[in-house]
């Protein structure tokens, strides 16, 4: 492999962890507002976050570009933040994957808190434990597989993407070119050794990942 | 401790409505009881603060939780009280002592640091799962289970223990393991329990103060032997069925030679088949009413051992029409017999009558 692969499999990489810890940090909080609330905005927050399951990502990537661009709403406030334009920069690219992946990690987590049930935090509450107090030794801890499936879903999917990276983020070495990008220019440059390198180590990423949550998936959890 | 509990509330959910103004002993156990549907589980829930009824009202003694006239409603998780569910509910993520440990840590992030293992140890032996603490709540039986889960709720220093028919979901055999322990609870604890239950033979076994509740109504309220000597309850005979009986506590007197032994209680003594309890120990038993039968004139010579002077007090119908439940006074303690109409006017059995009451069987509880 050259310089070049390695540079894509390390960005790709670094992508993934980054955009995972986000999608963590906002699809826990997301996710258990959806499993708990009775506000008629669940249905509409919904389908908001599976949009991307439905859309093709060029459409989203097409949208992200114009709000982030020069005279897009997210433009006008990275460029007050002092941050400048996102587009076609490493951070631009952050943005895209987590609003991409977010419904591969909000929905097993809200599966998960859904299915502890209103049992276990209301024998919770009983012994003195706060609503927030409650979410960090009760909720978290019961939903450990669902938070595991998503961070993996998250990650394998961010790694997997392709139609945003060259929508929003194009093909600048070591900023936007992961390794899906990096593939088709293999091919396109007719470099099929290369490409098989890359897309065979995909192909053995894939199979990885789904062996992992597999063996998560019949979560033995006992209900006593 | 802190005084009687005072509890109103006043829920409408559709069909049901719950509309209950309770106030129960400050200390032993006050059984909720009656069918599904009538509202028990709802008022343990509203006692709990698991859900808030408008215009509820709950104290217990000077200490408000509730009290919706003020908008005042202290959550759950403020309030010292206890709950053990049908489910033990344990949190698997924890071990027996994990679980037993999370309320115990967190009333003592508050009160001053005590001597909290000994207190740990201590509720673990009075449950017996002193051998269990390493444990995870998968490798229980459900009545282990239940006494952890009971263990749990003591641990976090409730000054009332609500308790949502706690043996419902056990079998006969889990039943009977954890009843001595809910009769040593009772024994050796102050706090108030109050015990929603639907099954007569364990109120009658546990219960100190009794409610009967029929569609979200309290259909009466008092002291145990009281509430089911009342003849005028006909609630009371569609929820114990024609079971109606009263619970004599008894005290065992002596073991007697031929196999009997012979127990003193407030109307004078009976005997029943050898016990093993040492002299002394108090126990309750049950009589039903069909098992008394009535003669006005002393037994001279008949199998029946069992035979006390006593007093009419009333008689009312039953829900058969062809006899009557008589209520007679027995030195001060209630007694209950159901005897035929025809009988009834034949020995023309009248309010003030002294006769004798035969005692065909009695039930020991326990």
């Amino acid at each position: 492999m050259e310089q070049a692969d390695l540079s894509a499999v390390w960005l790709t990489l670094k992508l993934a962890t980054v955009v995972t810890v986000l999608l963590l940090a906002i699809g826990t909080p997301l996710a258990w507002w959806l499993a708990r609330t009775r506000s008629a905005l669940k249905g509409v927050v919904g389908a908001v976050v599976a949009l991307p399951l439905v859309l093709p990502p060029t459409v989203i990537g097409f949208y992200l570009l114009v709000a982030m661009g020069p005279n897009g709403p997210l433009g006008h406030l990275t460029q007050q933040l002092g941050l400048g334009l996102l587009p076609f920069t490493f951070p631009g690219l952050v943005v895209g994957s987590v609003f991409y992946s977010l419904p591969f990690v909000v929905q097993p987590i809200q599966n998960a808190f859904a299915a502890i049930g209103e049992r276990p935090l209301e024998v919770a509450a009983t012994l003195r434990a706060s609503p927030w107090d409650t979410f960090w030794s009760v909720a978290l801890p019961l939903a450990r597989p669902g938070l595991i499936s998503g961070a993996i879903l998250g990650f394998a999917h961010t790694v997997g993407e392709f139609g945003i990276v060259l929508m929003i983020g194009g093909n600048i070495p070591d900023q936007t070119r992961v390794v899906a990008v990096q593939i088709y220019d293999h091919v396109e440059a007719l470099e099929y050794a290369e490409a098989h390198w890359l897309a065979g180590g995909m192909v053995l990423f894939g199979f990885v990942v789904l062996l992992a949550l597999n063996s998560l998936n019949p979560a033995r959890r006992q209900t006593p | 401790m802190s005084g009687e509990i005072q509890a109103r509330f006043c829920v409408e959910r559709g069909e049901f409505k719950l509309d209950m103004d309770l106030t129960l002993p400050e200390r032993g156990i006050s059984a909720l009881f009656g069918h599904s549907g009538s509202g028990k589980t709802t008022c343990l829930r509203a006692m709990a603060g698991l859900e808030r009824a408008p215009g509820g009202y709950f104290a217990i003694g000077d200490e408000v939780w509730q009290d919706e006239a003020r908008d005042f409603f202290v959550p759950p998780h403020q309030r010292a009280l206890g709950v053990v569910f049908q489910e033990a509910s344990l949190f698997p993520h924890l071990s027996v002592h994990g679980n037993m440990e999370f309320g115990q840590k967190r009333v003592q992030k508050h009160a001053p640091a005590g001597e909290r293992r000994f207190a740990l140890a201590e509720v673990a032996e009075l449950l017996g799962i002193a051998q269990l603490l390493e444990r995870a709540p998968g490798q229980l039986s459900g009545g282990e289970r239940q006494r952890v889960a009971i263990a749990r709720a003591l641990l976090s220093a409730p000054k009332i223990l609500l308790m949502d028919e706690p043996l419902a979901a056990l079998d006969l055999q889990r039943k009977l393991e954890i009843l001595p322990y809910l009769e040593r609870l009772h024994r050796e604890l102050s706090i108030p329990v109050v015990y929603v239950s639907h099954a007569p033979d364990e109120v009658a076994r546990l219960a100190d103060h009794l409610v009967l509740l029929e569609q979200g109504r309290v259909v009466a309220s008092g002291p145990l032997k009281q509430v089911l000597s009342r003849i005028d309850l006909p609630a009371a005979f569609a929820l114990f069925a024609d079971d109606a009986g009263v619970v004599i506590e008894a005290q065992v007197a002596e073991h007697e030679a031929d196999d009997l032994t012979r127990l003193e209680f407030g109307g004078g003594q009976i005997f029943v088949s050898r016990r093993s309890e040492p002299v002394g120990t108090p126990l309750r038993c049950r009589v039903h009413a069909r098992d008394v039968s009535l003669t006005l004139v002393p037994p001279m010579l008949s199998s029946i051992l069992n035979c006390v002077a006593a007093t009419v007090v009333d008689l009312a119908p039953t829900d058969t029409p062809g006899h009557v439940l008589i209520r007679l006074d027995v030195a001060g303690e209630p007694l209950l017999a159901r005897i035929t109409r025809r009988s009834a006017e034949k020995l023309e059995i009248r309010a003030g009558l002294a006769l004798r009451a035969q005692i065909k069987s009695v039930a020991l509880l326990g």
